[in-house]
């Protein structure tokens, strides 16, 4: 069976100086990578023998705008217990794919952590199942996925200029941006 | 309907009242089964609460044979232009019953994506509350619908009929 330890220890020996940080919680193992590495540690998880993450469960996004101001100053009465210490990286998205090795039955959450208007490589090339993973995330991130085949929208109007899912995106949307039939 | 029955068993009437008593007995629904209110729907048509009583069983999935549309479920601002698409094509005269909060005022879909109301895009004739509604309630609606037909009363042209539970 494979353990977390031994699938850090075989990222560590072919990827030195991709890992930035890994955590390991109830047995669900997240490890962000920067983001270079990103096709390369894709590929080599797809492809090695011990490995085999051949199926990618999920892609989405997570918007941290404005984390640190909400999670730093609240307090939960309830348990007593400050809540959980404040976000620590720059970037404002990680970007999230869920993938899943048959032969192991193990799930490895793997991030990557990007900046407002940076650009990421899709993975449909290691993954067709990214395909609409990715243009989901796009229709509500407004990530651009590069070199994707087909980066359209997925939900919402081809002519809405918004994401919905950026914090900053109000809640009621923006009045008059999604045009109703006439009356 | 103002009936004289005479000696010979015949009777006189208009021919609006006519056509209208005949309407109202036989309005076809277009199920506009959008979300979970549908089941609801079904439920209607089923033996239990029975809406072939009054004439309604056949739900037909073509609206040019049909003449009341029941708004079953969310309506979101992608899929209104289908029910309004639908609604259009539609023979008059023709009723609309927003079946559920959802359809009625967003319910609890609070959010940019939903439309708060199908009022907004189609005159409806019957709200009726629930999450979703009894199906009493909605052959409630059905008759308060009859009734309006019986009269000669077009679509919305009037007062709305809010049903709550």
């Amino acid at each position: 069976m494979l353990t977390s330890e031994q699938l850090i220890a075989t990222l560590t020996t072919n990827f030195s100086s991709a890992l930035i940080a890994q955590s390991d919680f109830r047995n669900e193992l997240t490890c962000i990578i920067k983001k270079e590495f990103l096709l390369p540690v894709c590929t080599f998880l797809r492809d090695d023998a011990e490995l085999q993450f051949d199926s990618l469960r999920d892609i989405t996004a997570v918007d941290y705008l404005g984390f640190e101001e909400t999670s730093g100053a609240s307090y939960n009465h309830d348990t007593n217990i400050p809540h959980r210490s404040s976000y620590e990286y720059d970037e404002r998205f990680q970007i999230v794919y869920n993938l899943y090795s048959f032969k192991n039955n193990f799930r490895l959450r793997l991030k990557i952590l990007l900046n407002d208007g940076e650009h990421v490589l899709t993975v449909s090339t290691v993954w067709q199942a990214a395909n609409w993973y990715e243009r989901e995330t796009y229709d509500m991130f407004g990530i651009q996925f590069d070199e994707h085949p087909d980066l359209r929208r997925m939900y919402l109007p081809e002519e809405f200029e918004y994401h919905p899912l950026r914090k900053e995106f109000p809640l009621m949307g923006i009045p008059g941006s999604l045009p109703l039939p006439r009356h | 309907m103002g009936l004289e029955i005479g000696k010979e068993s015949f009777f006189t009437t208009t021919m609006d009242a006519m056509l209208q008593w005949s309407r109202k007995n036989s309005l076809w629904p277009m199920p506009m089964g959008i979300s979970c209110c549908a089941i609801e729907m079904m439920a209607l048509a089923g033996p239990r609460y029975d809406i072939s009583r009054f004439g309604s069983e056949v739900f037909r999935f073509s609206p040019r044979q049909s003449d009341l549309m029941i708004v079953a479920g969310t309506v979101t601002y992608k899929m209104a232009h289908v029910v309004r698409k639908i609604y259009d094509q539609m023979p008059e005269p023709k009723w609309v019953i927003a079946m559920g909060a959802c359809s009625s005022s967003g319910g609890m879909y609070r959010s940019y994506s939903v439309v708060q109301g199908i009022d907004q895009f189609i005159p409806v004739d019957v709200f009726v509350a629930g999450c979703p509604p009894r199906p009493d309630n909605v052959l409630n609606a059905l008759i308060y619908i009859q009734e309006r037909v019986q009269r000669g009363i077009a679509s919305g042209d009037r007062e709305k009929i809010y049903i709550t539970e």
